[in-house]
């Protein structure tokens, strides 16, 4: 009986208050659409930030005449003994040759003897960190310039302008993304939460009334609540199947010629449904249940 | 009025509670405005009695209503109903107090989208009440207050003084021990306004206390009951009800004096 009465006040406040209850449907659907387009979005670009700095390398040269057996001091000193190293790979002084030849084969043959020496090559494991490996592998000396933890190291080098280009562009995509993310999360929840309030609003003679005649706090609150999740389910399906449509039309037709789209860091599509639904619910729902107490003062 | 005899004999009046309905003891108000609500004021309300709260606008009635139903707390003093201190009620407990005042005021705060029955029904609805009871008490208390033909009309489809009436039917629905009326008949004009106030003696006959806030002097001398007059917030006049007992059927009388058509909207 109660939960029949409750159900039949919401759909009846819903169909009397049809402009109010419209707007805010309106509004869960076009932020849910924005966050649902925006979701992976984010997801490929930040995917291919990070594809980007997977490339940020540090390479460290051995002496010309390096023997075998510095080399695998080097080996053991770079994988156990240096904080930080993500992956190692070496790169003997015959297979460097061969690649540089095939790039530019008339300058070398008219070297005639290999001037290259033995190379590791670092990948930290983030790229924030490779500063703090150049550091640890050749400290600064106190007379300027930098001296090396080991005798067989001839030099660190880290590819300094592309890697700080890399780090300070991807760095600046990932935080836009976030500051961006956060303004969308803000505004939807201030735009549902406002219309929520007018509809509210209309409403508030009944409230008055219950209050007076003696309804419980949550006897008044639950059919708003009730009415807030029909309004967030509402819009939240439409919004998913207006995704959908678009996906399919749009995205999957594309996403077979552009790496980005087919990002596979991406959120599955199924799972996005759910989480955009429960979001507009959720809110919705909420956001009802709250502005309800300003009301509920009296 | 074949209901309203029924009521009545409910509540026959017998030997009267001596506990108080409503007692207010050294209460003051002061809004955070600054302006004074109440000033020390006293009275006691007896079971039964039915009492006018006079004064001109700001001088307080208001305040006390709305210090009864703990829609306001107090400054400082106490305020009892039914012998409970108002201020232990716990405010989740609140809406179980107000169950048992009912409360009237002078723009009606009817719902324009619902019949007039569905009004009435509506304050069962929202206290729990089962369909079976509602069906039972819902045409009674439209009987005793004369609207028992206008049950699918519109607030907007009804003069003032039957809106008033459904509010009232509204107030009265759930046989509250007492009944608050504020500036019931603020709205309407004389004669309308001598149906309301039989229509509230009537209730009051069945045994609920009546307290009626009002500035209309001509309707509180004709009625010939207790009055309690304030000025600023003080208790300035308390005219004990010694004089005019409760029940006494001289304030009928004097009403009859009026011209006939109060009388028919009376019923």
């Amino acid at each position: 009986m109660r939960i029949g009465f409750l159900l039949r006040e919401a759909l009846r406040s819903l169909r009397r208050n049809a402009a109010p209850s419209f707007a805010a449907l309106a509004t869960v659907l076009v932020t849910t659409l924005v966050l649902g387009v925006f979701i992976p979005v984010v997801q490929a670009t930040t995917g291919a930030a990070n594809e980007v700095r997977a490339r940020v390398l540090l390479d460290v040269y051995l002496d010309v005449g390096a023997t075998p057996g510095d080399r695998e001091r080097v080996r053991a000193l770079l994988q156990n003994g240096t904080p930080h190293v993500g992956r190692v790979v070496f790169v003997s002084k015959e297979a460097a040759y061969r690649q540089e030849r095939k790039r530019n084969p008339e300058a070398y043959d008219l070297l005639g003897k290999n001037p290259l020496p033995d190379t590791f090559r670092i990948t930290p494991d983030d790229a924030d960190n490779l500063a703090k490996i150049k550091d640890a592998l050749a400290p600064l000396a106190p007379g300027g310039g930098r001296v090396v933890a080991d005798e067989a190291i001839a030099e660190v080098k880290d590819r300094r302008d592309e890697t700080d280009k890399i780090l300070t562009a991807t760095r600046v995509v990932k935080l836009s993304m976030a500051l961006l993310a956060g303004l969308l999360a803000l505004a939807s929840t201030l735009l549902v939460a406002n219309t929520i309030r007018l509809s509210l609003y209309a409403r508030r003679r009944e409230v008055e009334v219950m209050k007076l005649v003696g309804a419980t706090d949550w006897f008044i609150r639950w059919p708003f609540v009730i009415e807030g999740v029909i309004v967030g389910a509402l819009g939240g399906v439409l919004a998913v199947l207006m995704l959908g449509v678009g996906k399919v039309a749009l995205i999957d037709p594309l996403a077979a010629d552009f790496a980005l789209i087919a990002a596979p860091e991406t959120i599955d599509f199924g799972v996005l449904a759910a989480l955009l639904i429960v979001a507009g619910v959720g809110v919705s729902a909420i956001g009802s249940g709250l502005s309800l107490r300003r009301f509920l003062r009296v | 009025m074949r209901a309203s005899e029924q009521h009545a004999g409910r509540a026959a009046p017998g030997a009267p509670d001596p506990r108080p309905v409503v007692e207010l003891r050294g209460v003051s108000k002061r809004y955070d405005s600054g302006s004074a609500g109440l000033d020390q004021a006293t009275f006691a309300v007896a079971a039964g009695e039915f009492v006018f709260l006079v004064g001109a606008t700001g001088s307080g009635k208001s305040t006390v209503m709305r210090l009864l139903i703990k829609e306001l707390e107090p400054t400082s003093g106490t305020v009892r109903v039914a012998g409970r201190d108002l201020a232990e009620v716990a405010s989740e407990r609140v809406p179980y107090l107000r169950r048992n005042i009912g409360v009237v005021f002078q723009d009606f705060k009817l719902l324009p989208g619902r019949t007039v029955y569905d009004n009435v029904a509506y304050a069962l609805q929202v206290t729990g009440h089962s369909r079976r009871e509602i069906r039972a008490k819902v045409p009674d208390v439209l009987a005793l207050t004369g609207l028992s033909t206008k049950l699918h009309s519109y607030p907007d489809q009804l003069s003032g003084g039957e809106q008033q009436r459904v509010s009232v039917a509204r107030a009265f629905v759930m046989h509250p021990p007492l009944l608050l009326a504020d500036e019931p008949t603020g709205n309407l004009d004389p004669q309308t306004s001598v149906g309301i106030m039989q229509l509230l003696y009537r209730i009051n006959r069945t045994g609920t206390t009546v307290l009626v806030a009002t500035h209309d002097k001509a309707m509180v001398d004709r009625m010939r009951r207790r009055v309690i007059e304030l000025r600023d917030g003080r208790v300035v006049r308390d005219e004990a009800s010694g004089r005019y007992l409760p029940g006494d059927e001289s304030a009928i009388e004097a009403l009859t004096w009026l011209p006939a058509g109060a009388e028919a909207e009376a019923r």
